[in-house]
């Protein structure tokens, strides 16, 4: 056990984490504080033509503003870690109980569209890699950059237009029961995740391809070429084990993108989701409800980032078998 | 069958036959020759040298051998056979394929880059045994074994389970000799296997890929730019140079009576420009005392001494690691030392930010590598006007005349000032730098390793130049070198390092003609000569 | 070897940069040249197209071509004025923390380390919710959460640069750090650099576009490429193709940008043709 606490992958990890979790108390903070950035008073700012003075004061009260910035902080963050993130301004009703939902149809259309997307783009970038220049290459490059460079909302009204209005194959905005049998729901979700999938697939398949591309130009892969052995096995046993590492973290990078990429879609489907509710929130200036969501989405993102670095250490042999 | 087949062509054909072989890359209309008209034979277990410097074309030639082209080159003309064998351009892509390990191998100049950092050492040995299925696991792992011992590695199998990071050069070298070997190949293409390596480690591996191939009666190729080197290990050479033949022939012949110029030129051995040596009584420009540094845990510099005099010059000579560019760089003040005291004329000097311009004048650095110690977006007139607006007081006219006779010094034309560096050549750029370092008017220049990047006979005119200015100039040097002929051209004194600490000192042909340390002795000894039997001589001093 | 590679990508900068050099002129010039003006009402909602108006009117009576001449302006112009700022800060930061190394390098490190820990759209968010969307707000916050990247990729190539011996030379004649980034370092970076801001430009411009489709970049009436999807989108329901008109302008000023800067990146990092 000794051993293992001084092993230096260990070390790293465990410094990846507590900076992972330094950057989500630090982000919390500004989550937080930003509020405390806006010039003048933010009630009479919010409430607009209804702030008279009695609005003014109960506006305060309720968020707290009267009281000292730290006290609030550390009240507010105590809290959230016990799953209490306050009471919405505009329909007054807990903040957890309008998420609890939505986190869980987000997290399903999520889920969805990764399980579609990691084996797609994994495929894609390994095929453009290894046959590079290819009249397959060109295509799939010519069909990412597309991907990549259309508007993630355009691509979402693509779907519906081509794959709802005009042949009535799916239902174009999700109306979700979450009581339905899961086959219903996927029914029901099938165009947001597909417009996720190609979004998140480009971006995936194209960093897939070009670190392997950078990879294939190490002289080990020559030396494989010069023993004789045939390209499908210098990929297999030479390419890809040293690629698993930066390939993991494409994924993982990725995963965190598709999260934020959730925002515009559900917006796109009016799909009753964690990204839908941010927006409304955010045009009817609801702060906690904001903040609320801010702080769960960047917990997420936090995490998958530092998952991404994790794995880069685990998968580094130079640093598993240390220097003799 | 085979084997008969295979008996008969022992006696009758050559192993590998290029026939006006040309090499292009480029598109077809507009082609870069690469290399054209070469033709050579090689005979069952004998060693072809290929020699030639950077840009000859020498690897480009050695991967044709095994039917191997890099990106965007192709054979656009003759013939390559294998015993006999059209492999370009009559066998396909795949066909090249199954000749290669069990018939003809490779080893890579560079082995810790062309070891897979995935693999254990012992996987990657026996990998093609393996997927040609010529023996079992088992039976290729014994092979491997018996290899690394032959070839002096202590423990075979706690070797084998290593990572190819977890070890030396040297035995990366060996470790990969075995890869090339175990599919039992015909020939073996060694494309600088010895030039990433020290010089003491360079002989080991050397004499044993030589008593490899003469023992298993293998044929080789070997390439390198080491005419010295290549002639202790070859049979035939093919001198190259600009991707064509400017002669081949027995080693015995291009070395005792070449035809060519140019083969003349790389066996020049005559001294360079040896001037009178200067050794002064006086008290030291430079004075360094018992330094001590560290890298981290390491340490680098064990308290070493050095003293240079006024216009004296003194080589530091010494193995990748011996801490020879550590001290330069704390004089230059790049590394703060841990203990000990710099003094230049008397006053001590600390780390770089807290020196005077007038220190910084002084004391001028030229870069081991020109590529990079030219920033390429400044012309060669802006390069050189830096310094002079720094540190001298010339404007206008003067200044350019000054630019004008800097250039002249370095033997350099005029009509390059306005050029940018990717312009010009590696010994031109190493000239733009010499002028540089001139045009502060410095009096102690350093030098580091200034002609290691450098072909030989750019190297020696190098050598000739910076000979001519330090008598001209009467400047102190401090040369950081591992080449002997620059020390025995150059310098009055001589400290040799080793591992931070300093294991012998003196005049210089006291140093190298009465070395008293046996690592000394070891190091010189070292230097590949073309003297025949040199490197058995050296195995016998080895054991 | 160069050659081919060079001979084969020829079309990839001709088509690109017409594209980019199309879409300037169009955000310049054609503002002038458009008949009505960005926000004026000239006929009944969603009529077809007409000679008078050839790409027909939006969901207010507007003519959809003059509030797409004028959203070329307005989105390709706060794009830019975005990316602009985002260098400034992130790159001049990038280069300096190279340069000056040690406790400056450590903290400005981390603080962009922090900013780019945050997700971008979602910061956006919550800073445009708080703030409130203005165009000031708006390029400053897209400005300062796009430029840790910036900051990366400026600090590594100064990294790159300064281990060079040329660096090394300037620092052993006494230039002073910020001498050194003027003279050594910027000229040299300046290839990756150009290259990033084409890169950066395309994911900005897409940025923004989301932003203004999600109705918090620019406000109605001004016309922008995002905001004109979300305003027609209820068309898409009757299978009209008309809304993803601008959506289709996005993509072909980020794909023309990508060509640029794809072969500018491949010129440069070639060294034979230096």
């Amino acid at each position: 056990m000794k051993d293992l606490m001084r092993s230096p992958v260990v070390k790293m990890m465990v410094a990846r984490l507590l900076i992972g979790l330094g950057t989500i108390a630090v982000i919390s903070f500004v989550i937080y504080g930003v509020i405390e950035l806006l010039p003048g008073d933010i009630a009479r700012e919010v409430l607009k033509s209804q702030a008279t003075d009695e609005s003014v004061r109960a506006f305060n009260e309720r968020l707290g503003l009267d009281r000292p910035f730290l006290e609030r902080y550390f009240e507010w963050l105590g809290n959230a870690l016990h799953g209490d993130l306050g009471r919405s301004l505009i329909s007054d009703v807990p903040v957890s109980e309008l998420l609890a939902q939505r986190v869980k149809n987000s997290a399903f259309l999520a889920v969805l569209a990764a399980v579609l997307a990691v084996p797609l783009a994994l495929l894609l970038g390994i095929l453009s890699a290894t046959f590079r220049n290819s009249v397959f290459d060109r295509a799939t490059g010519i069909t990412t950059l597309a991907c990549v460079s259309l508007p993630e909302f355009a691509l979402g009204y693509l779907m519906i237009l081509f794959l709802a209005v005009k042949t009535g194959l799916f239902p174009s905005l999700s109306v979700i029961d979450p009581g339905a049998p899961l086959l219903e729901r996927i029914w029901q979700t099938v165009l947001p995740a597909l417009t996720l999938t190609l979004i998140v697939q480009a971006h995936m398949s194209r960093m897939t391809r070009s670190s392997l591309v950078a990879l294939f130009q190490r002289p080990y892969i020559e030396m494989a070429e010069l023993k004789g052995l045939r390209r499908r096995k210098v990929v297999w046993r030479h390419a890809l084990p040293n690629a698993m590492g930066p390939i993991a973290v494409v994924i993982t990078l990725n995963m965190a993108y598709l999260l934020t990429g959730i925002v515009v879609i559900e917006a796109v489907f009016a799909y009753p989701g964690l990204g839908q509710l941010m927006v409304d929130a955010v045009a009817r200036r609801d702060i906690p409800l904001v903040q609320a969501a801010s702080l769960i989405f960047a917990t997420f993102y936090v995490s998958l980032n530092t998952l991404a670095d994790v794995i880069g250490i685990v998968t580094n042999p130079r640093l598993l078998y240390a220097r003799k | 069958m085979s084997d008969i087949m295979s008996d008969m062509t022992q006696t009758s054909t050559p192993l590998v036959v290029f026939e006006d072989v040309r090499i292009e890359a480029g598109q077809a209309s507009d082609p870069k020759v690469l290399a054209q008209g070469i033709s050579f034979s090689l005979e069952r277990g004998k060693v072809l040298g290929l020699i030639g410097e950077s840009g000859a074309g020498k690897s480009t030639i050695g991967l044709a051998a095994l039917g191997y082209l890099r990106g965007g080159c192709r054979v656009a003309g003759g013939r390559i056979l294998l015993s006999g064998q059209d492999i370009v351009p009559d066998l396909g892509r795949k066909g090249v394929l199954d000749l290669r390990s069990t018939r003809i191998a490779y080893v890579a100049q560079s082995a810790a880059a062309s070891f897979n950092p995935a693999y254990r050492l012992i996987d990657q040995c026996v990998e093609m045994a393996l997927d040609r299925r010529l023996m079992s696991r088992a039976e290729a792992e014994e092979r491997a074994h018996a290899y690394f011992k032959r070839f002096r590695i202590a423990d075979p199998v706690e070797f084998g389970r290593r990572f190819p990071h977890q070890v030396s050069g040297g035995q990366l070298q060996r470790a990969m000799l075995a890869m090339a070997m175990l599919c039992q190949p015909e020939v073996i293409v060694f494309d600088e296997p010895t030039t990433a390596l020290d010089v003491t480690t360079q002989i080991e591996v050397l004499a044993t890929i030589r008593d490899a191939l003469a023992e298993e009666g293998l044929a080789g190729i070997y390439i390198s730019h080491d005419l010295a080197l290549i002639s202790q290990i070859a049979d035939d050479i093919v001198v190259l140079r600009h991707g064509k033949i400017v002669e081949q022939g027995p080693t015995g012949q291009i070395v005792n009576a070449p035809e060519a110029d140019y083969t003349r030129n790389l066996l020049d051995q005559t001294p360079l420009a040896r001037q009178p040596d200067r050794t002064t009584r006086d008290a030291p420009r430079v004075d360094i005392r018992d330094a001590q540094g560290s890298y981290g845990q390491l340490k680098v510099l064990k308290g070493v001494d050095l003293r240079i005099g006024q216009a004296q010059s003194v080589a530091l000579v010494g193995e990748s690691g011996s801490g020879k560019s550590t001290l330069a760089r704390a004089l230059m003040g790049l590394f703060p030392l841990t203990s000990g005291r710099i003094e230049l004329d008397g006053q001590q000097i600390g780390s770089l930010s807290s020196r005077k311009a007038s220190v910084l004048q002084k004391l001028q650095l030229i870069h081991q590598y020109p590529d990079t110690a030219l920033n390429p977006r400044q012309s060669i007139r802006k390069i050189l006007t830096i310094p002079l607006r720094r540190f001298t007081r010339l404007r206008g006219a003067a200044l350019e005349a000054r630019l004008r006779e800097l250039l002249r010094q370095v033997e350099l034309p005029e009509t390059l000032i306005d050029r940018y560096p990717p312009a010009l050549s590696g010994g031109q750029k190493q000239r733009v730098c010499i002028a540089r370092a001139l045009a502060a008017e410095p009096e102690i220049l350093v030098c580091d390793e200034v002609t290691a990047s450098l072909d030989k006979l750019t190297a020696d005119e190098i050598t000739r130049l910076l000979g001519r200015l330090q008598t001209e100039q009467g400047l102190s040097t401090l040369l950081i070198t591992h080449d002997f002929s620059l020390v025995r051209a150059l310098a009055d004194e001589v400290i040799v390092m080793r591992r931070g600490e300093v294991v012998e000192a003196g005049p210089m042909a006291e140093v190298t003609e009465r070395p008293q340390h046996p690592y000394t002795r070891r190091l010189i000894a070292s230097i590949p000569t073309f003297e025949p039997g040199w490197l058995d001589a050296q195995r016998v001093a080895e054991a | 070897m160069k050659k081919s590679s060079r001979g084969r990508l020829h079309w990839q900068p001709i088509i690109g940069a017409t594209i980019v050099l199309f879409m300037l002129a169009v955000a310049i010039v054609g503002p002038f040249l458009m008949p009505y003006g960005e926000a004026e009402i000239v006929g009944f909602a969603f009529d077809l197209p007409s000679p008078e108006h050839p790409l027909g009117t939006d969901v207010l009576g507007r003519d959809v071509m003059t509030r797409l001449v004028y959203g070329a302006r307005n989105s390709i112009g706060l794009a830019l004025a975005v990316v602009v700022l985002s260098f400034l800060f992130g790159a001049s930061l990038g280069l300096l923390s190279a340069t000056l190394g040690r406790g400056v390098d450590f903290v400005l490190s981390r603080f962009f380390d922090l900013i780019l820990a945050i997700p971008q759209k979602v910061f956006a968010l919550l800073l445009l919710a708080i703030l409130g969307t203005s165009l000031p707000v708006l390029i400053i916050v897209v400005a300062f959460l796009d430029s840790p990247r910036v900051f990366r990729i400026s600090r590594a190539i100064g990294l790159e640069i300064n281990a060079l011996d040329f660096v090394e030379t300037a620092r052993l004649r006494g230039d002073s750090g910020l001498g050194i980034m003027l003279r050594e370092t910027l000229p040299n970076s300046l290839p990756t650099l150009v290259s990033e801001f084409g890169l950066r430009f395309c994911f900005i411009f897409l940025f923004i576009s989301a932003l203004s489709f999600l109705g918090l970049g620019l406000q109605p009436p001004s016309a922008d490429w995002g905001n004109m999807v979300r305003e027609n989108a209820s068309l898409i329901g009757f299978g009209e193709m008309m809304p993803l008109y601008p959506a289709f302008a996005i993509a072909l000023l980020a794909v023309g940008v990508n060509l640029v800067t794809e072969w500018l990146a491949e010129r440069w990092s070639n060294p034979a043709h230096e």
